[in-house]
């Protein structure tokens, strides 16, 4: 399974990353908007998991691109703010779900699954 | 009462009384008081001073109207007396003139003249001729044998020598019959002097009463200086006998008493004195046929006060009881709403607070987290990993407690949650048996004996179902968190009215203290030390509260807890409600 982690925390991402990896999967890194679209054009993933609050394109704003350029593919939302505002114009953007940081990475792989 | 009356009229401070916002009873059972005082003193006082005055008034104006006819009836029958007696007086005096001594002692024509007396006049009964001088009967005519009879050491002798003129009282004469004489002494130029002396009865005194008309129960009589009755009077005796009455001998107007009788009859007297003979005539009524007009009015007048002051006092209790009433409710409303609305915004604030913290907690939790999880499953995946075992536990214990500080941030972040609310049809009943569905595991580890006591065919609602999992879910922790394993939660639900159903959720834990029942809605209110965020309860009065419901708590200590929840049947009762 091919993933794209979308998030400005580099610490968090590329932690998650080395997690999922070392569960067999293919996790790739992107720290904004800009990079993982044109990761996505280049390599397009199974699944994006994409933070909501990034400086710069906001999470909402690359699910909304991603969308009309792959609308195949699910996105699974993050967010700290647990805001239902956002996971509610994240479902209208049609994000397949969304998660409040932190996650548990076991649930991480459940939505993961079930996206695909 | 003048301290009552010297608070009632501080107007600033009755004002004060009634604006000041503190519900306790004992306020509004004073402020009560108060009115009713203040109103009844303001209403009767004036009723009380016109009704005394009016009374006055008429009493004085009334008492004239009254009076003078009395005045009137004594004066005419005085006068009636008078002119009697002195038109007898005059014809003695006249005989005494136009006959000469030696005609008046010659039997034959004093019998002449007693004749003709009796004729053209009534009540003579004889005629005399006295010597002047000695008091020697000289000729008499009449039913006696008087004739040389001497009456010069009687004490009526000596006063006709005084005056020239005498009445007697009235005595009994001839046949029993009360009568008066009348003497009169003649002095000729040559020093010889007579006197003319006649009796006559006094039947015409009791024509002259008679002529006066009084009522059956009214009376007329005259009395000499003494207080003989001169006449019969028909309650207070017969004729010579002592009139039981005191009245003055003084004066010379016409006097009008109100005294009470020797029977204890209040009496109005109304008496004159006649000029001479020194008679008093008295007329007696009794009290209240004189004064019958006046008990009318002054009857009619105390049924107007007391009817009207009756009236007054049961509108102004009335009045005040309505009033009081809806100042009460008025400030109960204001308070409960000022609450509410203290309530809101608290829980707005902390909610903005708390959404805020939780995200800057949660990004570093975020990072902390995965390089904690990261390096768990490096221990794990590692084989044959050196001190895996002092590792893992360490890296366990972190990863445990960012748990827990997740699962804080997360209920800090359903706090501040504003989610609109999904309104579906729904059976509360149902609701409970899911809720329960989740905690069946512990509820079956800790043996709780959980009993329901559903109504059947309980009305279905409209409301959100996931809050209202979340308010059950929430009751229902903090009632397993209260209980001892082997505890007891019992669960009812009812119809509570036509607008909504009730649900109560009824444990036998620990219970609360009568301060922390006051303060467990309140956000970060907590008695569960580590564990607790003070949020649970605080969120679950929010959601009831936005769907229109309400809920209470009754707890004591070691008795345990109960939460009653009220839930409207629809969503549009609410604004309707709150």
């Amino acid at each position: 399974m091919k993933i794209l982690l979308v998030d400005d925390e580099q610490e968090f991402v590329t932690a998650l990353a080395e997690r999922l990896t070392l569960r067999d999967m293919d996790a790739s890194v992107a720290t904004d908007g800009e990079m993982a679209l044109a990761l996505i054009d280049t390599d397009p993933p199974d699944v994006v998991v994409l933070d909501i609050m990034m400086p710069g394109m906001n999470g909402l704003d690359v699910l909304e691109r991603i969308k009309s350029i792959h609308p195949g593919i699910p996105v699974i939302l993050l967010t700290a703010r647990g805001a239902t505002k956002d996971g509610i114009q994240g479902a209208k953007l049609g994000a397949f779900d969304y998660l409040i940081k932190p996650i548990d990475i076991d649930e991480l792989i459940q939505k993961l699954n079930e996206a695909i | 009462m003048t301290f009552n009356f010297k608070k009632l009229l501080n107007i600033k401070e009755i004002f004060q009384m009634l604006t000041e916002v503190k519900s306790s009873e004992e306020r509004y059972q004073k402020l009560r008081r108060n009115m009713r005082i203040l109103m009844i003193g303001l209403t009767i006082f004036p009723l009380s001073m016109m009704a005394v005055i009016n009374y006055h008034q008429y009493q004085r104006s009334l008492r004239e109207e009254i009076i003078t006819p009395e005045k009137v009836l004594a004066n005419k029958t005085r006068h009636s007396f008078e002119f009697f007696l002195k038109e007898r007086l005059s014809l003695i005096k006249s005989i005494s003139y136009f006959y000469s001594y030696e005609q008046l002692s010659d039997k034959e024509t004093l019998n002449h003249i007693l004749y003709t007396l009796k004729k053209e006049f009534s009540g003579f009964v004889d005629l005399g001729l006295i010597n002047g001088t000695d008091g020697h009967q000289l000729c008499y005519v009449g039913p006696y044998t008087l004739e040389g009879k001497n009456y010069a050491e009687q004490s009526w002798f000596q006063e006709l020598m005084l005056r020239g003129t005498y009445f007697s009282d009235v005595f009994m004469g001839y046949r029993k019959f009360p009568h008066i004489a009348i003497a009169v002494q003649r002095l000729e130029k040559t020093g010889h002097s007579w006197i003319v002396r006649t009796t006559i009865d006094t039947k015409m005194f009791d024509n002259l009463i008679a002529a006066m008309g009084l009522d059956a129960d009214g009376d007329a009589f005259v009395i000499n200086k003494e207080g003989i009755f001169q006449t019969d009077s028909r309650l207070y005796g017969k004729v010579l006998e002592r009139c039981p009455l005191k009245i003055s001998n003084a004066g010379y107007a016409t006097y009008v008493d109100e005294r009470k009788d020797p029977n204890g009859k209040d009496i109005v007297i109304t008496y004159t004195h006649l000029t001479y003979p020194e008679y008093t005539l008295v007329i007696v009524k009794s009290r209240s046929t004189v004064l019958k007009t006046w008990y009318a009015l002054k009857s009619d007048l105390f049924l107007v006060f007391l009817i009207s002051s009756i009236l007054i006092i049961i509108v102004v209790f009335r009045l005040t009881r309505t009033m009081v009433y809806r100042i009460k409710v008025a400030d109960q409303n204001r308070e409960s709403a000022f609450r509410e609305l203290q309530h809101q915004h608290k829980l707005s604030s902390i909610g903005r607070l708390a959404a805020g913290v939780a995200h800057e907690i949660n990004n570093p939790m975020a990072i902390i987290n995965e390089k904690a999880g990261l390096i768990k499953d490096i221990i794990e995946y590692t084989p044959d990993f050196a001190q895996k075992d002092k590792f893992l536990p360490l890296v366990m214990s972190i990863v445990n407690s960012v748990d827990r500080c997740r699962t804080i941030t997360h209920r800090l972040l359903g706090f501040a949650k504003r989610m609109e609310v999904e309104i579906e049809h729904l059976d509360v009943n149902e609701l409970l048996k899911e809720v329960l569905g989740f905690l069946e595991k512990e509820i079956f580890f800790r043996n709780i004996d959980v009993s329901l006591e559903l109504a059947e065919n309980l009305s279905a609602i409209d409301s959100d179902r996931g809050q209202l999992q979340q308010v059950f879910l929430n009751i229902l922790n903090n009632a397993m968190a209260a209980i001892e394993d082997k505890g007891r939660i019992i669960i009812t639900t009812w119809e509570k009215n036509i607008n909504g159903v009730a649900v109560s959720i009824q444990d036998n834990g620990c219970g609360m203290s009568e301060e922390t029942c006051h303060k467990i809605f309140e956000p970060f209110f907590t008695t569960k030390k580590e564990y607790g965020t003070g949020l649970g309860l605080p969120i679950t009065y929010g959601i009831v509260k936005k769907l229109g419901g309400d809920i209470e708590v009754k707890s004591k200590e070691h008795e345990g807890t109960t939460f009653n929840i009220f839930l409207p049947k629809n969503q549009f009762l609410k604004n309707g409600a709150s």
